[in-house]
């Protein structure tokens, strides 16, 4: 398998690399500012583009990896937990909707950050907004170069350092010479690869267990509670598995790197068509690759490591060739959302830190120099720590999709559609539900059986409410800008 | 603490707001359907369930076919009941949905 996979490799490094290049001269020759251009493409993108790189910066190998491992243990019950994702298809577009589009342009704005300072006028909710960021996705990104080393190095044998410097210097190579566009562009070429590899997967692993019938009857012979929606003993208990309709159905909506995508589209038209190609291709990907998973003890119950799960049944039920070829879709997987994260990171230190509060009029030949300097260097060191991961990594990450919902989720929306929403209760919110999360993660897992993060959205939302609704309305001519 | 006296409204935002209700609604009755499905079929002994398709029935039901019957409802939402509208900055104030 290992020159199959050589050969597919440098052929999918190569395409990224045209098209960071391509990307690049696009930038170029662009009529906008160096901002408007390097961190929102020009607010030009199409439908497919837009669904592609929406749904693939959202899904990462937690879909492709670990999501499929731990399916492998639980079975079918773990499916059904995977579909509670299938809204962020048509949700976060929904919701964000014109709405954001339509504001995003009335204030300039090309980060999130942008659109919360403008609406709430507010040092603290920027500062803590900014640290958030800084802080959780240094962690995300690193987590996931981490593990895209780690997937490559088991697949081929090659060494973790090799191809982590590899995969994650061609995420920094491309993300820095392209910015928006090229990170859009090659989430594009990532979301062809994931469907395509999913494909070939799903199809590989019923031929080779000799069709759907014969492979539920082996699976409930492992197991009966594999056949069922609640898991191995309950595990998956139903309180538990509808909050993940919350966390990774319409939380997603808070997450900057996601939500920024609602401020980028050419038009209604592209609006539109990205809703519908996002729900098919979110829905595919979330059935078919946990379903791979879910069936996978009715191929080779020996499995032992739930990351293993995946390569393993692709070793075993596909030729090199398509093995090879598969192999790229849960690289694409990682690459897309960290491409994603890190222009976002590079854009808060550019936009949100030095243009907002240092240089506020910078001369436009600087700031393009500047960008792209910092979005190397940034990326870089987000590469180091990959290199030398401490150990507290790992551990970090849990807490960076939860941290990042719980920081920006009512502040984006309710800033949005609520006229009274304010500062303070921005910041109540923001307060409220990071508290409350800390102190659930430690002390109480599964408030009357829901996820950990239930209980701390419902109580920052209550916070908002309250705060926003006893305190001064936010100025006349904000709501002025924002509405008329 | 009163609100500023009324202004003109963006009257794009109108369109936009039931568009964001859609969506949130079809969010709610795709959870229906999959808790539905699911639970419906799914709670009682597996040496029982119904099978389709070889799936066990509360699986085919609320997976398979909650993807293609929601896939198909979001693009009924977006081709009949989304509209067109211009994104710029510059408020229409004689904008109305076609």
């Amino acid at each position: 398998m290992q020159w199959e996979i050589l050969v597919v490799m440098v052929l999918y490094v190569a395409l990224n690399i045209g098209i960071g290049i391509w990307s690049a001269k696009l930038n170029a020759e662009a009529k906008g500012g160096f901002l408007e251009e390097y961190f929102i493409g020009g607010r030009g993108m199409g439908g497919f583009v837009l669904a592609m790189t929406l749904t693939t910066t959202y899904i990462s190998a937690g879909s492709f990896i670990a999501g499929p491992g731990i399916a492998y243990s639980q079975g079918l019950g773990w499916v059904l937990l995977a579909m509670s994702q299938l809204p962020v298809g048509y949700l976060v577009l929904g919701v964000l909707g014109k709405r954001f589009a339509i504001v995003a342009r009335k204030i300039n704005a090309v980060t999130v950050i942008d659109f919360l300072k403008a609406r709430y006028e507010n040092k603290f909710v920027v500062l803590i907004s900014t640290l958030g960021i800084v802080f959780f996705f240094v962690v995300a990104i690193a987590v996931q170069f981490i593990g895209a080393a780690r997937l490559f190095e088991s697949m081929t044998g090659y060494s973790y350092v090799n191809a982590l410097f590899l995969f994650s210097g061609l995420v920094v190579f491309y993300v820095t010479i392209g910015g928006f566009r090229s990170v859009v562009f090659t989430d594009t070429l990532q979301g062809i690869v994931m469907f395509a590899g999913t494909l070939i997967l799903l199809v590989g692993v019923f031929a080779y267990g000799g069709g759907v019938k014969p492979v539920m009857d082996r699976l409930a012979a492992v197991n009966q509670d594999m056949i069922t929606p609640f898991g191995l003993k309950n595990f998956i208990s139903i309180p538990w598995i509808a909050s993940f309709w919350i966390l990774v159905g319409f939380g997603v909506i808070g997450l900057p790197q996601v939500a920024v995508r609602g401020m980028g589209y050419k038009d209604a038209k592209s609006m539109h068509r990205a809703i519908i190609i996002g729900t098919v291709f979110t829905g595919f990907l979330m059935l078919g690759m946990h379903l791979i998973g879910a069936v996978g003890k009715a191929i080779d119950p020996a499995i032992k490591v739930g990351d293993m799960v995946v390569p393993e049944l692709t070793k075993k039920t596909l030729n090199p060739w398509l093995a090879g070829l598969f192999l790229t879709a849960p690289l694409a997987a990682i690459m897309s959302t960290v491409s994603s994260q890190l222009l976002v990171l590079s854009s808060t230190i550019i936009k949100d830190i030095y243009v907002n509060y240092i240089n506020p009029h910078p001369d436009e030949a600087f700031i393009r120099k500047f960008g792209h300097v910092i979005t190397a260097i940034t990326g870089l060191f987000v590469l180091w720590l990959a290199y030398v991961p401490p150990k507290e990594l790992v551990w970090l990450n849990l807490f960076a999709l939860a941290g990042m919902e719980s920081v920006f989720l009512w502040p984006t929306l309710l800033g949005l559609y609520w006229k009274r929403a304010n500062d303070y209760g921005a910041l109540a919110s923001i307060v409220v539900g990071s508290a409350t999360y800390i102190y659930c993660h430690n002390f109480w897992p599964r408030p009357f059986g829901t996820h950990t993060i239930i209980l701390p959205l419902a109580a920052a939302l209550i916070a908002f409410i309250a705060v926003s609704a006893s305190t001064r309305p936010p100025s006349r001519e904000t709501i002025r800008r924002f509405w008329g | 603490m009163e609100m500023e006296e009324k202004f003109r409204e963006d009257p794009r935002y109108k369109q936009a707001n039931k568009e964001a209700l859609l969506a949130i609604g079809l969010f709610f009755l795709n959870f229906l359907w999959w808790f539905a499905w699911a639970y419906g079929l799914g709670s009682g002994s597996p040496a029982d369930y119904a099978w389709f398709m070889g799936f066990p029935a509360w699986f085919f039901w609320s997976v398979i076919g909650g993807f293609i019957v929601f896939s198909f409802l979001t693009w009924v939402m977006v081709t009949y009941f989304y509209k067109d509208m211009p994104l710029g900055a510059q408020t229409d104030y004689n904008w109305r949905p076609k």
